[in-house]
């Protein structure tokens, strides 16, 4: 009876003192959600505080506790480890990446204010739904257990889909969230699938664990014969599956475009760029689980995979771009747009798992340092990735609410109409495209650099993954200029109202757009934190 | 001027007048955004005279030499090893110079743009430093952003305020520079692993010509760095087989930005091999020498036969820059090696350090001479409103001043003796004479065509009887600024050819360094096991 008392106090003081504190921006996201919805109830404070004023104030509380978690995990304030019982892991990847997260919130909630969606009645159900998604985003981003793997991805889609669906008595809303909803059960569940099966066969679904593990089952053999290799193989790409949905990687990324056509643009900017990067952190915590400490225990088998993901890379970035070519409507066109910059990411995360199952066996290589390159990379690329995407979704949306229109043909000739916001749309567009000086290039860069220096030391193949990143570089121009030709080239179309766009949604679009010009200009502060970042992630 | 400060305050001007003018000026307020551009432009002029003036011709590495230090800088990205580094020495400041004097009277032929003037304005200074930028970087890095950013003003002033193809030619541009920045930047991260996490230009040079104990390119990163850059800088040179953006976006670009392609846009492909390509890679570069050398003729001939075939005054006047670049390429490349004591080494170092500074003073007499002739044809096309050769004729007594003006620059195009095209073509001839007497006289040959189509030209726009074209009644005679941005560039044209060694003076030093490091490079790689062998020329 006493050792289970102890174990009671343990497990309290354990939650209460540490996984708590850890967990505390998650708890005001759902504070903020049950105040939403207790609000509601009482008439006369709900007209006196509008929903999205608790949104963004629980939105920015969340933003400052990330923030003091990154800052204490850097000073060594804060000792990084597990939490909730091994389900959760508090460290300063998971810290970025959620900081990321609720940094984004806050700007979408910033953006629905400006544009009127939803409007005042819907409000406490949209907010709702969206602050819920970014709690289990956020719980992607720390999942430390296959459990949480799931329950993460289950609860940012789930909100997703009604998100989607927003728009009511919108036909095609209503369609794509029913493709999304259809799409995204049976992804959830082949990886479902996927995970009890490896769990099964691993005897664990802790993702510390998995490699040991793995190390056993695999063998001498490598993996390569037996059938509990090939089980594995099998049930690790089951998982890949459901990530690759949530990343709308090349074949599984047909929802990608519907969705985003279907969607409002501000859902749209939601789901490109915070499910993308909850689901990028857990990709690579999920592929650095499978390597594991030792590399050298059954390298083919993760090369096998990282060289799978790098296909896929190249495959999704070369359709993606190709596919956008002949989009009529901005936001399907931006729909490809995500898919291949999803592409250009995930290379980051092949070259990664290449030069670490495979870079201990080159004499005078130093793998930690290129590994921590590809990581640094991909943080860096997500948060330029963050302002950039968010800031081209943001522009999009406040014109239609001028134009009442997201066909490309409906820009014609805004660009003199609305110069501030259009110039907004250049800066985003380049930094997509990935030219200097604007932020989208260094994050292409350091991509661009680990794969050179992973294929001319350890791989040929990511010569492949470089001359396909080059080359899709070169051809995404020519769709991403289409809009900007739209603005500011072509005469207004017969009968388009003249759109005046005030000035606080002008301030608004700067807001957006500058930070991607002075992530060009002065990259510095953020490669030193996403490689400090780094650093711990691959000692 | 000769510290950080100065050097970034002649890029940046350009920059803050632009946002002065985004800022300050009402749209509506068209003749201040004119006058304010000029105002500038001017100042910015007068920053790099005072640089010129500044320059010492004795010290033939980079300038301003600060404790010892050629170029000054400060850091940017310190994990990656890239700095703001900027300097200047006898190659790049005469562009400079051509850069802002070129952008000065761009800016006074602006006064044709006639819609969205502030917007022009605005991307017409962000050009002008971009440019500026590109001649005054010395790390790699900083160039290669430098290269880029003058892409995206370049784009919308071709794409908004251009002819009729406006939009396609304006894209072509753009996808044409950008695959060859992207080959650029691949040669730059082979530059950067294989020597030691590097960028700085003048460090790479040092490794590239093997004057830094422990760390060389070997021959297959020389050879390879040197195609992907030569192909990239050959796109903006342009030559053969690279060439076919250039009449689309010079015919379809408003009058003053035809000026600036082709009188400062070109010069950078030009002085981006003699920077960076040829320096690092000297290996590279004679490997390739015969090939560079072909271009170059192939370049001349075809040019010369494109501009003879145009009924468009523009398309001919573009063709011809063709051409003329072809000499650029041609002077660069006649760098002939025999072998001596077992090992290839230089022969007739001096003719090949004569093609050099041929090609040098051929950038900066091109950049002159097409400029006015492009400027030329825009004031005629300002009054008439068509480009068609064989419907002007007998301007001359229309508009004498004009044509009078328009005979002096079309003759420094093509290249009478006394004028700027002359020295340059000349001393290319000559030194490739000596390289391969065959292509020499192919290369001699050109300056024929040349003069076929430019006489042809005079003969038909400005001779005959009488004007029969459209718009006959709107042809008055050129007013004060247009004369005297015409007059100004002749008069250039004039002083550069009577009197070359303006130019000379400043960079032949500077010249003779690039040549004599190539050449200890050449020598160092062969010492250190490459094979080299040489080509043997007609």
């Amino acid at each position: 009876m006493t050792s289970f008392g102890t174990l009671l106090n343990n497990l309290i003081d354990e939650t209460v003192q540490t996984s708590l504190c850890h967990f505390a921006p998650e708890l005001a996201l759902s504070i903020t959600i049950v105040l939403l919805l207790l609000l509601r109830l009482f008439g006369a404070v709900d007209r006196w505080i509008p929903p999205y004023f608790t949104t963004l104030i629980g939105a920015l509380i969340a933003l400052g506790l990330c923030g003091t978690q990154l800052l204490d995990l850097l000073k060594e304030a804060q000792e990084p480890g597990e939490f909730f019982t091994g389900l959760l892991v508090f460290d300063h990847f998971g810290a970025f990446v959620r900081g990321l997260l609720a940094l984004f919130l806050v700007l979408v909630v910033a953006l629905t204010v400006l544009t009127g969606i939803p409007d005042r009645e819907d409000g406490p159900d949209f907010y709702t739904l969206m602050l819920g998604a970014t709690v289990g985003m956020m719980i992607m981003a720390s999942a430390n257990h296959m459990l949480m793997f799931f329950v993460g991805i289950e609860m940012a889609s789930v909100p997703g889909y009604a998100m989607v669906a927003f728009l009511k008595g919108n036909r095609k809303s209503s369609e794509a969230a029913f493709k999304y909803v259809v799409y995204g059960a049976g992804a959830a569940g082949v990886m479902l699938y996927g995970i009890s099966l490896l769990t099964g066969i691993l005897g664990t679904a802790s993702l510390p664990d998995l490699a040991s593990h793995l190390a056993i089952v695999l063998g001498d053999a490598g993996g390569a014969g037996t059938a509990e290799g090939r089980t594995v193989l099998f049930a690790v790409l089951m998982v890949l599956v459901g990530l690759a949905f949530k990343l709308s990687l090349v074949p599984f990324h047909f929802w990608c475009p519907d969705v985003f056509e279907g969607a409002s643009a501000e859902v749209a900017a939601f789901l490109s760029v915070a499910s993308k990067g909850a689901a990028f952190a857990l990709l690579v915590r999920f592929c650095l689980a499978l390597v594991g400490d030792n590399p050298d225990a059954y390298p083919e088998f993760t090369t096998g995979i990282g060289l799978g993901l790098g296909a896929i890379a190249a495959v999704t970035v070369t359709f993606g771009n190709l596919a956008a070519y002949s989009q009529t409507n901005v936001k399907r066109l931006l729909a490809y747009s995500t898919i291949a910059h999803a592409g250009f990411m995930l290379m980051a995360v092949s070259a990664l798992m290449v030069v670490m199952s495979k870079g201990s066996s080159v004499e005078g290589f130093d793998v930690a340092e290129a590994s921590r390159m590809c990581i640094e990379g991909l943080l860096f690329y997500l948060f330029v990735y963050l302002f950039m995407n968010l800031g081209a979704f943001a522009v999009i949306a406040l014109l239609r609410n001028q134009t009442f229109s997201e066909e490309l043909d409906s820009f014609n000739g805004v660009g003199w109409q609305a110069p501030a916001l259009c110039t907004c749309m250049v800066l985003c567009v380049f930094s997509l495209v990935g030219l200097p000086p604007l932020g989208g290039f260094w994050g292409k860069l350091v991509i661009f650099m680990s794969l050179f220096n992973i294929a001319s030391n350890v791989h040929w193949f990511m010569w492949v993954l470089l001359v396909v990143g080059g080359a899709n570089t070169v051809f995404s121009l020519f769709y991403y200029i289409r809009i900007l030709k739209a603005m500011f080239m072509k005469e207004p179309l017969e009968g388009a109202r003249t759109v005046d766009v005030p000035s606080t949604i002008g301030n608004y679009a700067l807001l957006i757009a500058l930070p991607v010009l002075l992530l060009g200009l002065f990259p510095t502060w953020t490669t030193s934190l996403a490689h400090g970042v780094a650093t711990w992630l691959i000692p | 001027m000769d510290s950080i400060l100065g050097l970034s305050l002649i890029i940046f001007t350009p920059t803050i007048g632009a946002l002065l003018i985004a800022l300050l000026v009402n749209s509506k307020a068209i003749e201040a955004l004119r006058v304010g551009t000029v105002v500038i432009t001017a100042i910015t002029f007068v920053f790099t005279l005072m640089l010129w003036s500044n320059f010492d011709a004795n010290e033939t590495g980079i300038q301003p030499v600060v404790d010892g230090v050629n170029g000054v800088s400060a850091e940017w990205i310190g994990s990656w090893n890239i700095h703001y580094r900027l300097g200047y020495d006898g190659i790049s400041l005469p562009l400079v110079v051509l850069t802002s004097f070129i952008s000065m009277l761009a800016a006074m032929a602006s006064w044709s743009i006639n819609k969205l003037h502030k917007g022009y304005f605005i991307l017409f200074l962000l050009l002008e430093t971009g440019m500026l930028g590109v001649f005054l970087a010395l790390d790699f890095f900083l160039f290669y952003v430098f290269w880029e950013v003058m892409l995206l003003p370049m784009y919308f002033l071709i794409g908004v305020w251009g002819g009729p193809r406006r939009e396609y030619a304006a894209i072509k541009f753009f996808l044409y520079t950008l695959a060859g920045s992207v080959l650029m930047l691949i040669a730059m991260l082979m530059f950067y692993f294989g020597g030691g996490n590097e960028f700085n230009i003048l460090r790479l040079t040092q490794i590239g010509q093997g004057n830094v104990p422990g760390l060389q390119f070997d021959e297959f990163t020389q050879i390879t760095a040197f195609i992907l850059l030569f192909i990239g800088f050959a796109i903006k040179v342009p030559c053969f087989p690279f060439h076919t953006w250039l009449p689309d976006a010079h015919v379809e670009a408003p009058t003053p930005i035809s000026m600036i392609l082709a009188g400062v846009l070109l010069k950078m492909g030009g002085y981006g091999i003699l920077r960076i390509a040829f320096p690092i890679c000297p290996v590279g570069a004679q490997y390739a020498a015969y090939t560079l050398v072909a271009i170059g003729v192939i370049s001349i001939i075809y040019g010369g036969f494109a501009a003879l075939a145009q009924t468009d005054f523009k398309r001919m006047v573009a063709y011809s820059s063709v051409s003329h670049m072809g000499y650029v390429i041609l002077g660069m490349g006649v760098w002939k090696i025999t072998a001596e004591n077992g090992i290839m080494v230089t022969s007739g170092r001096d003719y090949w350090l004569m093609g050099m500074s041929g090609a040098m003073f051929q950038m900066i007499a091109h950049g002159v001479s097409s400029a006015g002739m492009f400027f030329m044809v825009g004031v005629i096309y300002d009054r008439v409103h068509h480009r068609d050769l064989n419907q002007f004729g007998g301007l001359f007594g229309l508009m004498p001043l004009y044509s009078g003006l328009a005979a002096g620059i079309f003759f420094a195009g093509l290249g009478l003796p006394g004028l700027c095209g002359f020295i340059g073509e000349v001393l290319v001839v000559l030194s490739t004479w000596n390289f391969s007497p065959v292509l020499a006289i192919v290369a001699a040959s050109g300056v024929i065509i040349t003069a076929g189509y430019i006489l042809w030209t005079l003969q038909r726009v400005y001779l005959g009887a009488e004007y029969k074209g459209p718009h006959a009644e709107e042809i008055t005679p050129m007013n004060a600024r247009e004369a005297t941005i015409a007059i100004t560039l002749l008069v250039m044209a004039v002083v550069l050819g009577v009197y070359p060694n303006l130019m000379f003076d400043v960079m032949n030093g500077s010249m003779a360094e690039v040549v004599d490091g190539m050449d200890a490079g050449l020598r160092a790689a062969q010492q250190s096991g490459v094979a080299i062998t040489a080509v043997p020329a007609p």
